[in-house]
């Protein structure tokens, strides 16, 4: 534990120094009082500022992630050569680049909420969005952690890789998702578009947002299946469990490959 | 029945020695002075009371001459059917009890200027072929309900041809979760002129329901989890609401059949369901609806064959549909109206649009000011792309806000092939309207 | 003492060690040398655990390599190529390793003494020469006083002021009884630095033993010339088997004779 959070601390204040995560903070910080200013009020902010976190936050996510495997190569080897446990540094060295970059962007869209009193307005929501963001950042550093090590010593396999995986989750997969739906219209869909969204981090992500903001209008929709879903907590549990899921699997499978990996 | 006044005189008089005994002197001669004016004298009283002599309110009526006064005293009195067929005021203190047993009417009310005040009253009878209300007011006029509990009863107070008259300030609830079998919390049948205000309804089957109701004024109430509507309007022409408080009804607020409705200033919030509506407008006409609160419900305005109908200056957010305007609807006017964060703008069932919308706030709104009048540069339109896919495949609604919907809805807002060409908003407000 | 018994390791198709067997006794200073891609790196990645051996046994000071990371406290690493979080500081990094490794330091003063690197500890380590970082290196790997130590290129980027004080350096470490591995591809370093080889080609160690003995086969006066003709020798497989000194030398010797 001591020798974890002492990993944790260093990448922390290396990483403080290098202005770009000072930098990313200030862009959610400027982007989030521009919202508000001229976007209106609560809602309207938290909604836009969703839409860019949606988008954004798992393409940084990875770049961030992939990036610091393979320029922290030489310094990440000369680690593993010291007497510790590999699965210590894993989490040292993903905790400590991650944690970061969560906060960066917490920190950055929530000082403007605070000062314009949208906290106490709709504090819940503001949370929610806060939480998938950095939620979102969490699971999408450990991809790019992931596909670093699978593409560890092929840079531009690893970084296309990123991109495609980045629009294939963020607009592909719901483009592949309306296409089933209109294909098979005439078969019973709701368990199955339901099923379908849970398997991408960044629909779950959005499917929880729809739940606080959108409630209304998915209480009008009529099928059993989706009002069950929607209606009572399931929903919500559900979509943040399987959440959690997606963060366990991306970061026990990037261990497993820190673990086994030759450097 | 001189007997029978005699004995309330008495009574009234006994209730004054008790008081004297505090001031003797001055008691004495105002009772010398009751005692002989008695009979005629405007606020002669009958005293009910568990410690009698009088307890039961039904012989106290009975007692009573017309404009008399029947105080009743704290206690539970288990009566129903109540007849109070003259001009009396009935004052409850420290608040009885009415109980019903679960059978027939409490009062029914068939004089002119009756007032009842202070009154818990409950459990009236349940059936399917009578109304039984815990307040039943026939043909009467110049009537005063007020400051009443009524509780887990069947109806609340039913009016039925009356002239005028108020309600105010009572409380009415009930627990039946079934639209069929629960009753309405304020019925009107076939009335002119009532006062509906400050009341507070819940859990009936519609909070306040008028039927052939002219010139009624709603006003200051709140109607809340009701099983059907907060507020069911049927062919009753004239009348307005104002500033009511329509919260987690079934499926909101009705307005059908009628004319000439002025709704403002009202708070539509939280009413949810797959026919659930802030306001349902039904051959509406002439009406007004202006500066209400529409928030959180799944669709705000809901109209079939309205026409000619203004909605103005209304805050309608974060609901599901802001407009379902059905394609029979012609010549109503959206203009003022700041349509904040709501799922989807506008719904129709037609390419065509007969209706006009101008100069609202649409916080979906992208366009650009570049004459900086505060007014976007390029129309909005309302309808989205995806709003008609739902309909097409409800059940792509779960890819709501998703990036790939967006990109759609962007592409057929600069070039609409599928949407209304003639539903848009010309002068969007760049600022929300305050 | 460092024992090795058939490591076999192969990256995809391509067999990099061919089964190795090397025993290297404790206090002996050793150069490892071959061509490039012939295995040097993955031997020494194998001995640190950077690497996981297909098939094989390394026992490091008696402890079986399997994973565990206990082992590595008697080791000392010095990379061939020396990169750090660019905006961390020299002093910063130290401590980092320090809190990694807790071990005392006993060296760290006299080593930044003696590389002088005491003006350079408070700068971001991205604003360091090459030298520097190289001699960060040797700090790091030296500092914590382990029995074992491995350099890799290590003089690639030293002026020679820097080289002369790093080799007056690992000779002292050699006096003081240090097992010691160097790979290096400037062969006179070697002869100073070193007193046994290892030459590997193509995944098999070609020879293992004293220098003194590998010049007196080849009938060469320097090592370099020595493994010149080592590399131009047509692979022998007889000479290839993991043998002995005793037994390389004599096949060795047969070859030349």
């Amino acid at each position: 534990m001591k020798l974890l959070s002492h990993i944790i601390k260093t990448e922390w204040k290396s990483l403080l120094r290098g202005k770009w995560v000072i930098g990313y903070t200030l862009i959610f910080l400027i982007l989030t009082d521009t919202l508000l200013r001229f976007g209106g009020g609560g809602p309207e902010t938290l909604l836009s500022l969703s839409n860019v976190m949606l988008l954004f936050i798992p393409l940084v996510g990875m770049i961030y992630g992939i990036l610091y495997i393979y320029q922290s190569r030489e310094f990440v080897e000369l680690l593993l050569t010291q007497p510790i446990d590999r699965k210590v540094l894993y989490w040292g060295l993903f905790l400590g680049i991650s944690t970061p970059l969560m906060a960066a962007f917490i920190i950055g869209s929530l000082l403007p909420l605070a000062w314009h009193g949208i906290l106490a307005l709709d504090g819940g929501s503001a949370a929610l969005v806060l939480g998938l963001g950095g939620m979102l950042t969490l699971i999408f550093v450990s991809l790019g952690f992931v596909f670093g090590l699978m593409f560890y010593d092929d840079r531009i396999k690893g970084f296309g890789f990123t991109i495609v995986i980045w629009l294939f989750l963020a607009i592909l997969y719901d483009g592949l998702v309306l296409m089933l739906v209109f294909l098979f219209g005439d078969y019973p869909l709701e368990q199955f578009v339901i099923v379908v969204s849970m398997l991408n981090p960044i629909d779950l992500a959005r499917i929880l947002v729809m739940l606080e903001f959108d409630i209304s209008a998915l209480m009008g929709y009529t099928g059993a299946v989706f009002n069950r879903f929607f209606g009572q907590n399931t929903g919500l549990v559900t979509a943040s469990g399987m959440l959690m899921v997606w963060l366990v699997i991306p970061t026990w499978l990037g261990l497993r490959i820190f673990r086994k990996k030759d450097f | 029945m001189p007997g029978c006044k005699t004995a309330a005189t008495h009574k009234t008089c006994t209730a004054n020695l008790e008081l004297s005994m505090k001031n003797i002197l001055l008691h004495t001669a105002l009772m010398t002075i009751l005692f002989l004016v008695s009979q005629s004298f405007i606020f002669a009283q009958v005293v009910v009371s568990p410690q009698g002599p009088v307890t039961s309110i039904k012989e106290a009526v009975q007692m009573a001459g017309p404009g008399e006064t029947i105080e009743v005293h704290s206690g539970i009195y288990y009566e129903n059917d109540i007849l109070i067929d003259k001009k009396l005021t009935l004052n409850g203190i420290g608040n009885p009890v009415i109980n019903g047993n679960g059978q027939g009417f409490l009062l029914i009310i068939r004089a002119d200027s009756v007032i009842v005040s202070g009154f818990s009253l409950q459990k009236t009878g349940r059936s399917y072929i009578r109304d039984y209300a815990a307040i039943l007011i026939e043909k009467s006029a110049g009537f005063v309900i007020e400051n009443n509990r009524i509780d887990d009863v069947f109806f609340g107070i039913y009016l039925a041809e009356t002239d005028g008259g108020i309600i105010r300030n009572n409380d009415v609830r009930a627990y039946d979760t079934r639209e069929a079998s629960s009753g309405n919390g304020i019925h009107l049948w076939n009335v002119k002129n009532p006062k509906i205000t400050g009341n507070s309804v819940m859990g009936m089957r519609d909070g306040i329901y008028l039927e052939f109701a002219e010139n009624a004024l709603i006003s200051d109430n709140i109607s809340s989890e009701n099983n059907r509507y907060g507020l069911h309007y049927m062919f009753s022409n004239g009348g307005q609401y104002v500033k009511n408080t329509f919260l987690k009804n079934g499926a909101g607020v009705a307005v059908m059949y009628s004319d000439n409705v002025d709704m403002t200033n009202n708070l539509f919030e939280h009413n949810w369901g797959g026919s659930a509506y802030g306001l349902l407008l039904k051959d509406i006409t002439n009406s007004r609806i202006e500066d209400n609160r529409f928030y959180r419900n799944t669709v705000a305005i809901y109209s079939e064959g309205s026409t000619n109908v203004d909605i103005r200056r209304n805050h309608i957010e974060q609901n599901g549909w802001a407009v379902n305007i059905k394609s029979n609807s012609s010549r109503n006017r959206f203009t003022e109206n700041n349509f904040i964060e709501n799922s989807f703008d506008v719904r129709t069932d037609s390419p065509r649009n007969n209706n006009f919308f101008d100069g609202n706030y649409w916080s979906a709104y992208e366009g650009y000011d570049l004459t900086r009048d505060g007014i976007g540069d390029v129309p909005y339109r309302p309808v989205s792309l995806f709003s008609m896919i739902i309909e097409r495949q409800p059940e792509s609604l779960i890819l709501m806000r998703s990036m790939f919907i967006r990109l759609l809805d962007q592409a057929e807002r600069i070039l609409p092939v599928l949407t209304p060409k003639t539903l848009f908003d010309e002068n969007p407000k760049m600022q929300r309207i305050q | 003492m460092i024992e090795i018994k058939d490591l076999k390791k192969s990256f995809g198709d391509l067999q990099v060690l061919k089964g190795m067997n090397v025993s290297i006794p404790k206090g002996q200073a050793t150069g490892i040398v071959g061509p490039n891609g012939a295995g040097k790196t993955t031997l020494i990645k194998t001995i640190l655990g950077l690497v996981k051996s297909d098939s094989g046994m390394i026992h490091v000071n008696g402890t079986r390599l399997n994973g565990d990371w206990l082992y590595r406290k008697d080791i000392g690493y010095m990379p061939q190529v020396a990169r750090y979080p660019e905006n961390m500081r020299v002093y910063e990094l130290l401590h980092f390793i320090k809190g990694l490794r807790d071990q005392e330091a006993v060296y760290e003063e006299e080593l930044i003494e003696q590389f002088n690197l005491g003006p350079e500890l408070e700068k971001p380590l991205r604003t360091l020469s090459g030298g520097n970082r190289q001699k960060i290196g040797a700090t790091l790997a030296m500092m914590f006083n382990p029995e074992i130590l491995f350099f890799d290129e290590p003089t690639a980027g030293f002026d020679p002021r820097s080289s002369h004080k790093f080799k007056q350096r690992v000779k002292k470490e050699k006096e003081a009884g240090k097992t010691i591995f160097i790979t290096s591809h400037i062969m006179s370093e070697l002869e100073q630095l070193v007193d046994h080889v290892i030459f590997i080609l193509d995944g098999n160690i070609r020879y293992y033993g004293s220098m003194a003995n590998l010049l007196e086969l080849s009938s060469e006066e320097r090592l370099e010339a020595a493994i010149a003709r080592l590399m131009d020798e047509p692979l022998n497989n007889s000479a290839s088997k993991n043998e002995q000194t005793k037994n390389s030398a004599s096949t060795l010797k047969m070859e030349f004779a």
